[in-house]
């Protein structure tokens, strides 16, 4: 290849990459950094002068006992909801994956429903539905003589209700991962381990589990990921309540950033910078795991 | 005589055999009402009064259809601004971040460059940054670039958000398709824009498909970016900050709101229908290959 040629090849990888570069770099790379910055001002938004107050916002956010619930709520969060939405999910694709199964278009478009739907929709009507006084789930468990349970106004039952509504509103999300995982085993793989007489439990541990290790990781990762998008529910479906129960860290940081009547950016950004520290652990963690499951399944052979 | 007995044991023994099947399909579909019971009663709740919405409970049947309720929804609680802009946004978005998504993912997965392993890392290291870390900056950067309180303001930051697994996608796939595949291109003549648009983007039509789906999803139910973006402007709302606006502005009007969510979910909801074949063919198809 030429010295021109390969120039020109450059320039071209380049203009490949700027509109990613451009848009990523705005909107997520320069926040990144710029949260640092503005996490050690104090400053309301709306005046140009930010002070500078060194670690103060720190201190303030440590010593927020409300920092810390909202820090709790997120990680007891994050426990509740990943298994059921990685395990429950391969379940269901497992079953909606078998070729006998009628009507099985049908049944993954229903489950995969709720995915598509708006989640900040969701949150209002499902409060409704969830209303002690009027909503039909109240009512119908009145009728059962039951009698009426406040599901989101509870301090001890608000999480696990919006914890079940998240699982099942991302179910589809893990279930379509799973089912893009199972197709990738070779159906004639099953039909020749049957013939040479294996069940179904064998089949199971010795071809879909296998093949399934190395998705189970990323599909892992990838769902705890997406709970520390859950703003979107939360906030609509309880608003952080009742008395902070369900304040994530990400409604905590609109509370001081955006629903204040003076609002604390610099206060919001260093409790922002320690969300990112805190997803970031998490993170190195998980790709932690990933290879120290790695080295020792080398080892092993 | 014999061979028509052994027929129909045969066909007698398949239907045995199939039996199991039928009765794990009609369980799964009785836990599939129960699953989408929510829309349902969104829908029922949509069209009857809000004196029986209030006393209804579980029954699904208005007794009466009140179509008034979306009426209310379009014109007095904007429903309709509110979706057009919805619409507007997420298909600029989805094609947006398709395309960027596409052509970084081809180049980093075919090309070795100066700083290739550089940017690799650090959208890996971005992988995990959720919104509510960002959004400060994002809405000063865009009040200092006048972008605030815009449609094309909030496109661009929500193309700009975290995408990487999607370009993880693009790169991934383009990573394992054969060098032979290239250098037959290069000898027939074709240049380095030719062999993306005409090879390799089409041979990834179906990551460019769940790349789409997935985005247009995202983008559709994106709450937290259009909620700071339109504080000051209610005409720029998307249906998800509409409805939620729509709550604390008019409390008592449910059957309202439940026609206002039926409005902003089924543009989705049949797009989906229409695009999963697509989605599915693709997926199956990539297998195929």
């Amino acid at each position: 290849m030429t010295g021109r040629s390969v120039r020109l090849r450059t320039t071209w990888i380049w203009i490949f990459l700027v509109p990613t570069v451009v848009l990523y770099g705005v909107y997520t790379i320069y926040p990144i950094i710029a949260s640092y910055w503005y996490s050690l001002v104090e400053w309301n938004g709306f005046d140009a002068d930010q002070k500078f107050v060194g670690l103060s916002n720190y201190r303030e956010v440590f010593a927020d006992p409300l920092f810390w619930n909202s820090f709790k709520v997120t990680l007891f969060f994050m426990l509740l909801v990943v298994p059921a939405r990685v395990l429950l999910t391969l379940l269901l694709a497992m079953v909606l994956n078998s070729p006998k199964l009628p009507l099985i278009g049908l049944l993954r478009s229903a489950f995969f429903i709720p995915v598509v739907t708006t989640t900040a929709i969701i949150g209002v009507v499902m409060r409704f539905i969830l209303d002690p006084a009027s909503g039909p789930v109240s009512t119908a468990l009145t009728k059962l003589g039951f009698g009426g349970v406040d599901f989101l106004g509870d301090q001890h039952l608000a999480l696990p209700t919006a914890a079940v509504l998240y699982v099942w509103k991302f179910f589809g999300v893990t279930m379509i991962y799973w089912l893009a995982a199972l197709q990738t085993i070779p159906y004639e793989l099953y039909e020749a381990a049957r013939i040479d007489g294996a069940g179904t439990g064998q089949l199971f541990r010795h071809i879909t589990l296998p093949m399934l290790k190395p998705f189970l990781i990323i599909i892992t990762v990838l769902t705890v990921e997406e709970t520390f998008h859950n703003f979107d529910l939360m906030y609509t479906l309880t608003g952080g309540g009742p008395y902070f129960h369900t304040e994530i860290i990400e409604i905590y940081i609109y509370r001081w950033a955006f629903a204040a009547s003076i609002p604390q950016l610099g206060h919001a950004s260093a409790a922002a910078v320690i969300f990112g520290l805190l997803v970031a652990v998490v993170g190195a963690l998980q790709l932690w795991g990933v290879y120290a499951g790695r080295r020792l399944r080398g080892d092993q052979r | 005589m014999t061979a028509q007995v052994v027929v129909r044991t045969d066909r007698q023994r398949r239907l045995l055999h199939r039996l199991p099947w039928w009765i794990a399909a009609l369980f799964l579909v009785g836990i599939a009402v129960l699953w989408i019971f929510p829309f349902l009663w969104m829908l029922s709740a949509s069209l009857k009064d809000n004196m029986e919405m209030f006393a209804g409970g579980l029954k699904l049947w208005p007794s009466k259809f009140v179509w008034d309720n979306y009426a209310r929804a379009w014109n007095d609680a904007h429903f309709g601004r509110y979706l057009i802009n919805t619409v507007v946004t997420t298909v600029i978005t989805v094609v947006i971040v398709t395309i960027r998504c596409a052509t970084a993912g081809y180049v980093l997965a075919r090309y070795r460059f100066r700083g290739s392993k550089v940017f690799l890392g650090v959208l890996i290291a971005t992988l995990f940054v959720p919104t509510g870390y960002t959004i400060i900056p994002v809405v000063k950067i865009s009040m200092q670039l006048h972008l605030i309180d815009s449609l094309g303001g909030m496109i661009l930051a929500l193309s700009g958000g975290a995408y990487v697994s999607a370009i993880l996608l693009y790169y991934g796939y383009f990573r394992q398709i054969p060098r032979e595949l290239e250098e037959a291109a290069v000898v027939d003549g074709a240049g380095f824009v030719r062999i993306f648009f005409s090879v390799m983007l089409p041979l990834a039509m179906p990551v460019t498909a769940t790349v789409a789906v997935l985005t247009f999803i995202t983008t559709w139910n994106a709450f937290f970016l259009p909620l700071v973006f339109t504080f000051s402007r209610p005409d720029l709302r998307t249906v998800s900050v509409g409805m939620q606006a729509f709550v604390g502005e008019t409390a008592t009007d449910w059957s309202g709101m439940a026609a206002a969510g039926v409005i902003s979910i089924v543009p989705v909801v049949v797009l989906f229908i229409f695009l999963q074949r697509y989605f599915v063919e693709g997926i199956s198809g990539a297998v195929k290959s």
